[in-house]
């Protein structure tokens, strides 16, 4: 009798005890996992707060001694003078890019969503599969005669071309959002509507672009990232530099001549900013638009 | 029943003229998607078949050809050799990390969500930036090495992405006699094996990616109905015999969906090799997207360039389309 009573208190010592120590090593490896994701932003930051003299190659994990705007400056503004060429007129075709495009498939995609969601006809489906699926394509396989056609219709290097092939290119991604969203949305909603004899664009217009806020921004989130972060399509339609947008700007500073790695990551920085202020100021959405099946790359 | 009647009347007049009104709704878009991925994929098809090598487009039939000679040119095979071995890696270490840190999450309480953010934010840089940092993290003359020098590990020396060495079978060593003496000797070329250099690309898709990963897993974690847990609590199951009994088999339509999506991404990857490291010493990171872009915009090879990328195509459709017809099976 009393060793079974003095086995069951050892017992639940023993569990405690490794209940502290399993709670202890689960902090740790996830404290050890951030530090691998936080490690490019910590490089990113310090090295490009640092000026020139301070970066070596030895000293790269160093905290800057003294801070320093002077990398920001060169990668903005550059020394033209010297055939340096800063981000600031490739920051500005990123912006003047993302917007209209990013309006625009959303708009798109929204009418492509009701439709398929409200009005199905026979096949309806079947046209929704074939828009997802220019989602998986690799864009490779669509791009010599997509410069063709670009070319033949004078669209070739300008940033008009681009942003009329992200709202192309945007439209498998967009329906799929607000289809997946106005699923969600009660059909009763609309028969009571279509029994008053509101017509399909009264309904749109008065019931289902109202409620429609969410999906929206899930889907102007999402674009504005992708079409911010896009390179292969930008790289191949844009040719002159003023003209290309920052990714590209940034991977030429990166990669044709030697450059300080200061002024590289001070450009990194700049380029990574805009979607990464979304990310911290709207996290919910942003993933509410991963997790919609939606890709990268 | 009289108010019956007219209601259905009046609903099925409506529904006629709006359903025309619905299609000719659709009709920009099918018709951009129709010509931009449907008419260009078949167009992209016939310029691997046409002899369009230089400047100016010439579509005189070729044949096979163009195929025929991707098979036989080295570039080729290495690329092909580096997708599958990147593609295998990336994979593993994706998913193995993301349903680590999934479990690990769903275990907290106090900072999920904090950790989710931190996890999770990598997926919205873009991969140029991504592929700039990380070329210098791993420098072989700087970042991780010395920093590993630094805390102490002299001997700490890989040479990362500019490693031109291939981990194969070689011809000379006692296995490699073997597998030519019984006629595969194929087994021992350097085409079949993993360059040391992807290991790189690997670490920084990761990055990228695991987070991704680990949203995946851990919203269907989350859905896990705790009856379920409390159920094999009491049969006296451990933590362990739950996560690999229970768990991990009601996880596997995500984890089916997530190796199509990381699948095909992987397939795809161009924005990292061109930023991170370009083709590397050897074609030691070069892949099959990069060799597409490199021969048709710079080289002008145009129809090699377009044979490239129907093989591309052929195999994310490979991945794609039994994932499509599933999800459409699902609706």
């Amino acid at each position: 009798m009393k060793t079974k009573v003095s086995l069951a208190t050892f017992n639940i010592e023993t569990y405690k005890r490794k209940q502290l120590r399993n709670t202890i090593l689960m902090y740790l490896i996830l404290v050890l996992a951030s530090c691998f994701y936080i490690i490019p932003i910590y490089v990113l930051l310090t090295t490009s707060l640092k000026d020139f003299s301070e970066v070596s190659l030895e000293s790269m994990w160093n905290v800057p001694t003294n801070f320093s705007f002077e990398s920001f400056y060169q990668a903005f503004i550059g020394e033209p003078l010297e055939g340096k060429i800063g981000l600031k007129s490739n920051l500005f075709s990123s912006i003047k890019l993302v917007i209209p495009a990013t309006i625009f498939s959303a708009l798109l995609g929204s009418i492509n969503g009701y439709v398929l969601s409200k009005w199905k006809f026979r096949g309806s489906n079947i046209i929704f599969t074939l828009f997802l699926f220019g989602m998986f394509i690799p864009y490779q396989s669509i791009l010599i005669p997509l410069v063709e056609i670009l070319r033949s219709m004078n669209l070739y290097g300008t940033l008009f071309g681009l942003i009329f092939v992200h709202i192309i290119y945007g439209i498998p991604i967009t329906t799929l959002i607000f289809k997946n969203y106005y699923d969600s949305i009660h059909q009763e909603l609309l028969e009571s509507a279509k029994i008053d004899g509101s017509s399909i664009l009264e309904i749109y217009r008065y019931i289902i672009f109202p409620l429609s806020k969410p999906a929206f921004v899930v889907v102007i989130i999402w674009q504005f990232t992708t079409i911010w972060n896009e390179f292969l399509f930008a790289s191949v339609i844009t040719n002159r530099p003023d003209v290309q947008p920052v990714t590209v700007a940034l991977n030429n500073l990166a990669g044709s001549f030697v450059v300080e790695w200061n002024v590289q990551m001070a450009g990194a920085f700049m380029a990574a900013l805009p979607t990464l202020l979304i990310y911290i100021l709207l996290q919910k959405y942003f993933i509410g638009g991963l997790l919609s099946g939606s890709v990268k790359g | 029943m009289k108010h019956n009647i007219k209601f259905k009347k009046k609903s099925f007049t409506i529904s006629s003229s709006d359903l025309i009104l619905s299609k000719i709704l659709l009709l920009p878009s099918i018709f951009f998607i129709g010509i931009f991925v449907y008419g260009c994929i078949i167009w992209t098809g016939y310029v691997s078949f046409s002899k369009w090598d230089g400047i100016l487009p010439n579509y005189d039939f070729n044949g096979f050809k163009n195929y025929f000679e991707l098979f036989q040119t080295d570039r080729f095979l290495i690329d092909i050799r580096n997708t599958l071995s990147f593609t295998v890696l990336f994979l593993l270490s994706c998913l193995s990390i993301g349903f680590i840190l999934a479990l690990l999450l769903d275990y907290t309480k106090e900072l999920s969500n904090l950790f989710q953010g931190i996890f999770l934010f990598p997926m919205a840089v873009s991969f140029i930036v991504s592929g700039v940092v990380w070329r210098w993290i791993l420098n072989p003359v700087s970042g991780i090495n010395n920093l590993m020098h630094i805390i102490g590990f002299e001997s700490f020396n890989p040479k990362w992405y500019t490693d031109p060495t291939v981990i194969h079978f070689k011809a000379e060593s006692g296995l490699g006699k073997l597998l030519s003496n019984i006629g595969l000797e194929f087994l021992t070329s350097d085409k079949i094996g993993i360059s040391v250099a992807i290991f790189s690309l690997v670490i920084a898709a990761c990055w990228q990616f695991s987070g991704y990963t680990m949203a995946m897993y851990l919203g269907a974690i989350k859905n896990i109905p705790s009856s379920i847990r409390e159920a094999a609590k009491i049969d006296g199951t451990t933590e362990l015999e739950y996560i690999i009994y229970i768990v991990i088999p009601i996880l596997r339509p995500i984890t089916f969906g997530a190796i199509i999506i990381l699948g095909h991404i992987s397939l795809k990857i161009f924005d990292l090799v061109s930023a991170m490291t370009g083709p590397g010493p050897g074609f030691a990171t070069d892949v099959p997207a990069y060799f597409m872009f490199d021969t048709s915009f710079k080289g002008n090879h145009f129809s090699q360039g377009a044979a490239v990328s129907i093989i591309i195509l052929i195999l994310v459709t490979i991945l794609i389309v039994p994932y499509l017809k599933y999800t459409e099976e699902l609706r």
